[in-house]
């Protein structure tokens, strides 16, 4: 069928269908970069021009100073959260993966099969009473509540790579490592670590995608603006002042959230497409 | 024979420090390893399992934001089966799911198909299309939001252009063209995982079985149907699978793009949950509503896997 297809599509049409649907793909991001840096004037134009007459940052300052917002500030706290979150997700999945992987402690197994479980629950139906629970802890409202929720969030997914980088380890490795002196410490540092590099970068990439880009739950979770991730200050935006909608600064912010995960992907693209294809064969 | 008695004394005697000395070092193994998993254990029971098992307390009781819940037995749920908004949520999200499921898993496997050569101009495009993937659900909300608008929105003055729309219309003013603005947008920013994933499929399917069929006379089509598609079948399900539960759990691109509008009508189930529990603060009636959608979910995926599997047999 396939080689049917391949035979009946000659090499011409082939890119040509191929450089249509690159064009359609990439066109909303062309949109979106040409909003964000046209002129005041050029936004309103109707209809609407392709690209930007005279080029400008006025988009983006204007995100620094309307409604007392401050889109640095919130730029700031996505990193915040982001990097932090994935921080430990990525140590935090290593250590129970080895421990799991390598060392069989009783109640490994049900530790394994529990984290699992959960990728069935979907997060959306718990986080009413995630919304209780941190108001008792006193982290509702809170950088630092979001940041222990997205961990939790993303353990399972880093836990089940990390587990699977840990056991596919020789274990005459580490044990050579150990009869040469090494402490158990030293041999997950200098011996193991390096091998499951791989798998490290995976699960960081997973899980800071997964919180530069989660939206529910901050949207609940965190009430006050200057707290703000990204994704919910552009409600901010979009909710407009005066009836107005400042659609260059939307597109403005829209580009500041979007770039960070172009850019990533485009450097670690191997990484994370391998990240998918696990995530979802499972 | 000094030598020979040493040995012998020895033998014993190192097997016996070897022993004590491998079970003292396993147990200190496995304490250290449960103390390397108890960082994930605790976060997953505190964020995880306790509000897990909140979710069912809490949706027995009347639970207000502030002051005492009270114990109400079923009565939540009693209300939820004869709520006509929670209902309609339900009815549009299946719709929203029967329409987005098939568009994603045919433009899916056309990509799929498209990029399948894997030489160095099919993997470039495999990763433009992929793109998408890596951006945000709600930035990307944003972004159609703005394209789509009326006058100002370039993808407006396009289908405007082309005779699509009247100069002037509003995309987001009707049911079903606000519906389709936001299929178009999930499309464009989802597709590319179900391409991966049927390229991943397609690429376990030896050429030469195709090949024969064809050299026994079975048309393209056939191929297709007879041949591809059930050699395909376990990646079909679980693409199947993963289209219908991120549908069924849709909020941010409705909650952004259409607000729930017009008049309600794409109000999707997340959707319908987060407006009891946080703009109207019913909490327990939140967390009800929760525990539905979760057994709704968990039907769901459980009948799309049994079918899957059921029609190996014929």
């Amino acid at each position: 069928m396939i080689s049917d297809i391949r035979r009946s599509l000659p090499r011409g049409a082939w890119w040509v269908l191929n450089l249509a649907l690159t064009v359609l793909f990439l066109s909303p991001l062309v949109v979106m970069l040409s909003m964000a840096f046209k002129s005041k004037g050029d936004q309103g134009h109707i209809p609407p021009t392709l690209l930007p007459a005279h080029p400008t940052l006025a988009s983006f300052r204007r995100l620094t100073s309307v409604q007392g917002l401050n889109i640095f500030h919130n730029l700031l706290n996505s990193v915040m959260v982001s990097l932090s979150a994935t921080l430990l997700v990525v140590l935090f999945a290593s250590m129970a993966g080895y421990g799991i992987a390598r060392t069989k402690f009783p109640g490994a197994g049900a530790v394994f099969f529990i984290a699992l479980a959960s990728f069935m629950i979907p997060f959306q139906a718990i986080l009413t009473p995630l919304y209780m629970l941190l108001k008792t802890m006193g982290l509702n409202n809170s950088l630092v509540g979001l940041t222990l929720v997205y961990i939790t969030f993303n353990l399972p997914f880093a836990l089940f790579i990390m587990r699977n980088a840990f056991a596919s380890v020789p274990t005459t490795l580490e044990e050579a490592a150990r009869v040469d002196g090494c402490g158990t410490i030293r041999a997950i540092v200098q011996i193991m670590l390096p091998i499951v590099k791989p798998g490290l970068i995976t699960a960081g990439l997973m899980a800071f995608f997964s919180t530069w880009n989660e939206f529910f739950a901050a949207l609940i979770l965190v009430t006050s603006q200057e707290k703000f991730t990204l994704p919910v200050t552009l409600t901010m935006v979009a909710s407009g002042s005066f009836g107005q909608i400042d659609w260059g600064s939307l597109q403005a912010g829209v580009a500041l959230t979007i770039i960070p995960c172009i850019v990533v992907y485009l450097l670690l693209q191997r990484y994370y497409v391998s990240g998918m294809l696990s995530g979802a064969l499972k | 024979m000094s030598t020979s008695t040493a040995s012998l004394n020895q033998k014993p005697l190192a097997r016996g420090i070897r022993s004590t000395r491998g079970t003292g070092l396993s147990t200190q193994r496995k304490i250290l390893g449960a103390l390397f998993a108890l960082p994930t254990v605790v976060m997953i029971a505190t964020f995880f399992l306790v509000p897990l098992g909140m979710t069912f307390w809490m949706s027995f009781n009347r639970w207000p934001l502030l002051g005492k819940h009270k114990w109400i037995g079923l009565e939540n749920y009693s209300t939820a089966l004869s709520d006509s908004n929670f209902l309609q949520a339900l009815k549009f999200t299946l719709e929203y799911t029967v329409i987005i499921t098939p568009i994603l898993l045919v433009f899916g496997f056309g990509l799929a198909v498209l990029v399948r050569r894997g030489d160095r101009p099919a993997r470039f495009f495999q990763s433009v299309y992929f793109m998408p993937v890596a951006i945000g659900l709600a930035s990307a909300s944003f972004l159609w939001l703005f394209m789509t608008q009326s006058q100002i929105g370039p993808l407006w003055d396009l289908m405007r252009r082309i005779g699509l729309i009247s100069a002037t219309s509003n995309l987001f003013a009707g049911h079903w063209s606000s519906l389709m603005v936001v299929n178009a947008m999930v499309t464009w920013k989802v597709v590319g995982l179900q391409m991966l994933l049927l390229l991943s499929g397609l690429q376990s399917i030896p050429d030469e079985v195709s090949e024969a069929a064809r050299v026994d006379g079975a048309s393209g089509w056939q191929r297709l149907w007879y041949i591809t598609v059930p050699l395909l079948r376990p990646t079909l399900a679980l693409v199947l699978v993963f289209s219908v539960a991120g549908s069924l759990l849709a909020f941010d691109q409705f909650y952004i793009m259409t607000s729930g509008g017009p008049s309600n009508s794409t109000i999707t189930a997340v959707y319908a949950i987060y407006r009891n529990s946080f703009i109207q603060f019913k909490l327990g009636y939140g967390a009800a509503l929760s525990v539905l959608l979760m057994v709704i979910l968990a039907i769901v995926s459980a009948i799309q896997m049994l079918l899957l599997r059921n029609t190996d047999h014929t």
